[in-house]
């Protein structure tokens, strides 16, 4: 019975955990294989995957789910404050947390569709920043963000009679510290579970209706489905994807800040998703590699750089290429990213994904095997983060 | 005489239009009931009286001993009456045979039912009825097609398998064979002849007489948002008020 197909969910979540646990290697090239980095493209794939249940699915576009991202965050923070430096229940109460937010959310703003949802959603969101910018101080620590002190409470770790070390302590997954590789293994292994998730959302019964919401809810009323208690659990699934990322993002730097909700955060994931193919599994993983890969090489990159590379040219050409580019790079690289998301949307409104399937039917075509899997949304190229 | 529909004094206004003016339908358990009448009759407004599209200003539909005024859609639906749309309502993005499986979830699961980590490729059962219910109507062949790439004709047949899959007791149907040609017109009289051996209650409306007069057990004729004549297609055949409104113009066409 068992067939090497992509259909088969041990043989998508076998190659997709070889993927993502090699990634140090095979990033290695690029130069992209520094945990800092590498754990981004995680924390970032955990959000994008959790966006992309309900805008892939449903196609109810939110422009809030930075909230959610803040709420994970502060909820670890909190946690490593009151109860202990161990990241698991920070991680679990962040989920929570965040899935409480997006219920009560979810539940005013899927009363109305289209675009007054995403107004809904991207105002609430503004409230959460305000409100933990300026009024819920006490709680957020407003501009200067939450952070780990001296006198935190800590009582579960004092209930075990954790040392007291000198300065402040790490953040920890059972006495293992939490910052380099370990840290990213840990979000990788997050990220395996949540792809996993997902996987099977888009799989199931309950996947299916959610498809067909987006492709037509009113004939979903007609066909005997009460569409709204559909959309607000896929509201709420994907509202403590956020928050499970926003609490990882926590763990390496114990420190958690309003701008986290601000609605650039909320664009980006946006962005992301749409980039690498809506409604995909791998896609947005694809989107958030793209643009996290670029955001760490472009911004980083300035004026005497843009020189070394274009030095093959005549000095004069080279000073006007670099006086052009250089607006390109460093803290313009928005402009970059901008740039590339319209060649996309324009030119593959089906996100990288569908470049690649095209690209994969084209050489199939080549090759003599015209059976083309136009239902199969994992495309063996694909599979990169 | 059981009576499965009973529609009483029903009355829609749409600001000064009187669509439907005082209603008065039985609806016999295991009949078929067509509803004829000019364009702009009211026809579609009362299916969609009875459906929850629409709530009338005053008057009661009756479905199975239970008022059906102002209950949601997906309740009307559970309560076993089911409507087949005028203008096709598919999918257009989801294959052929998940358009079907869809309404026979909806059977199954309910109004809501949350199983996120069922998979759907272990629902052959599901998948069989589905097929079954393709086959029905003669689409078994594009099962895996995308339901948007289907002619007009084939949506509509579509849309009948989507109904009959989940049994109802009572089917409404819009115009089941509205631009299809004759052959498959007729493929779909032969379909809906077949259902009715099951048993199941179906109130047609129609303009093709053919169809009208090869299926109807009672003709209910609608002019101007009243029902101006109800009974047996001799009856209607013969009468001279129903003539005039409207058997009279279409013939001579």
């Amino acid at each position: 019975m068992m067939k090497i197909s992509l259909q088969n969910n041990a043989v998508v979540m076998l190659i997709f955990s070889a993927v993502v646990l090699t990634a140090p290697l095979w990033l290695a090239p690029i130069g992209a294989d520094y945990p800092d980095l590498l754990q981004k493209f995680a924390i970032f794939g955990i959000f994008a995957i959790g966006f992309n249940i309900l805008f892939g699915l449903t196609g109810y576009l939110s422009f809030g789910h930075a909230a959610f991202l803040g709420i994970g965050s502060y909820t670890a923070v909190w946690s490593f404050k009151l109860f202990t430096m161990n990241v698991l229940p920070a991680v679990i109460l962040g989920t929570i947390m965040a899935g409480v937010f997006a219920l009560a959310i979810g539940y005013i703003s899927l009363r109305r569709s289209g675009i007054y949802f995403s107004i809904l959603t991207l105002a609430f969101a503004q409230m959460s920043y305000s409100l933990a910018y300026s009024v819920l101080t006490p709680i957020t620590n407003g501009e200067t963000g939450l952070q780990l002190t001296m006198n935190d409470a800590r009582v579960i770790d004092s209930l075990f009679g954790v040392e007291a070390e000198a300065g402040l302590p790490s953040t920890n997954l059972f006495g293992q510290v939490m910052s380099g590789y370990s840290g990213f293994y840990f979000c990788a292994v997050i990220l395996i579970i949540g792809f996993y998730v997902s996987l099977k959302i888009f799989r199931s019964p309950f996947g299916l209706k959610l498809t067909a919401i987006k492709s037509n809810q009113t004939r979903m009323k007609y066909t005997g489905f009460n569409t709204r208690p559909y959309l607000l659990s896929a509201f709420v699934i994907s509202g403590m994807y956020a928050g499970l990322a926003g609490a990882l993002m926590s763990i390496t730097d114990p420190l958690a800040g309003a701008e986290r909700m601000q609605w650039t955060a909320s664009g980006e994931v946006v962005l992301m998703t749409i980039l690498g193919g809506v409604g995909t599994l791998i896609g947005p993983l694809l989107g958030v590699g793209i643009i996290k890969y670029f955001e760490n090489i472009f911004s980083a990159m300035n004026p005497s750089a843009l020189h070394e590379i274009f030095n093959f040219l005549p000095l004069w050409l080279e000073n006007i290429v670099v006086g052009i580019t250089r607006h390109f790079v460093g803290d313009g690289w928005h402009l970059t990213l901008g740039a590339m998301f319209m060649l996309v949307v324009i030119f593959l409104p089906g996100g990288v994904m569908e470049g690649i399937t095209k690209l994969f039917n084209y050489i199939k075509k080549k090759l003599g095997l015209n059976r083309v899997d136009s239902e199969d949304h994992v495309s063996e190229g694909g599979d990169r983060k | 005489m059981s009576y499965i529909l009973n529609i009483e004094g029903v009355n829609k206004t749409f600001g000064g239009l009187h669509a439907l003016t005082d209603i008065q339908l039985k609806i016999e358990k295991g009949t078929t009931h067509a509803i004829i009448g000019p364009n702009g009759a009211g026809k579609s407004t009362l299916l969609n009286c009875c459906i929850g599209r629409l709530i009338p200003d005053s008057g009661t539909v009756n479905f199975n001993g239970h008022n059906m005024i102002g209950m949601q859609p997906h309740d009307i639906n559970h309560a076993g009456m089911v409507r087949v749309f005028q203008t096709p309502e598919i999918f257009p993005e989801l294959t052929l045979l998940q358009n079907v499986i869809i309404p026979a979830l909806a059977k199954r699961d309910g109004t809501f039912k949350f199983n996120p980590f069922r998979s759907l490729a272990k629902e052959t059962e599901l998948e069989d009825q589905a097929m079954a219910a393709l086959a029905d109507v003669g689409l078994e062949k594009y099962y895996d097609q995308h339901a948007g790439s289907i002619s007009r004709g084939d949506k509509r047949r579509l849309e009948l398998a989507m109904g009959l899959i989940q049994q109802p007791s009572l089917l409404l149907l819009d115009e089941p064979t509205a631009g299809m040609a004759r052959h498959d017109t007729n493929k779909t009289i032969d379909l809906l002849k077949k259902i009715k051996e099951r048993g199941m209650t179906k109130v047609i409306i129609e303009h093709d007489m053919h169809v009208v007069f090869s299926l109807a057990d009672k003709i209910s004729v609608l002019a101007q948002g009243c029902i101006i004549a109800t009974g047996t297609p001799d009856e209607i055949r013969n009468s001279a008020k129903v003539k005039e409104a409207y058997l009279g113009e279409s013939e001579d066409e």
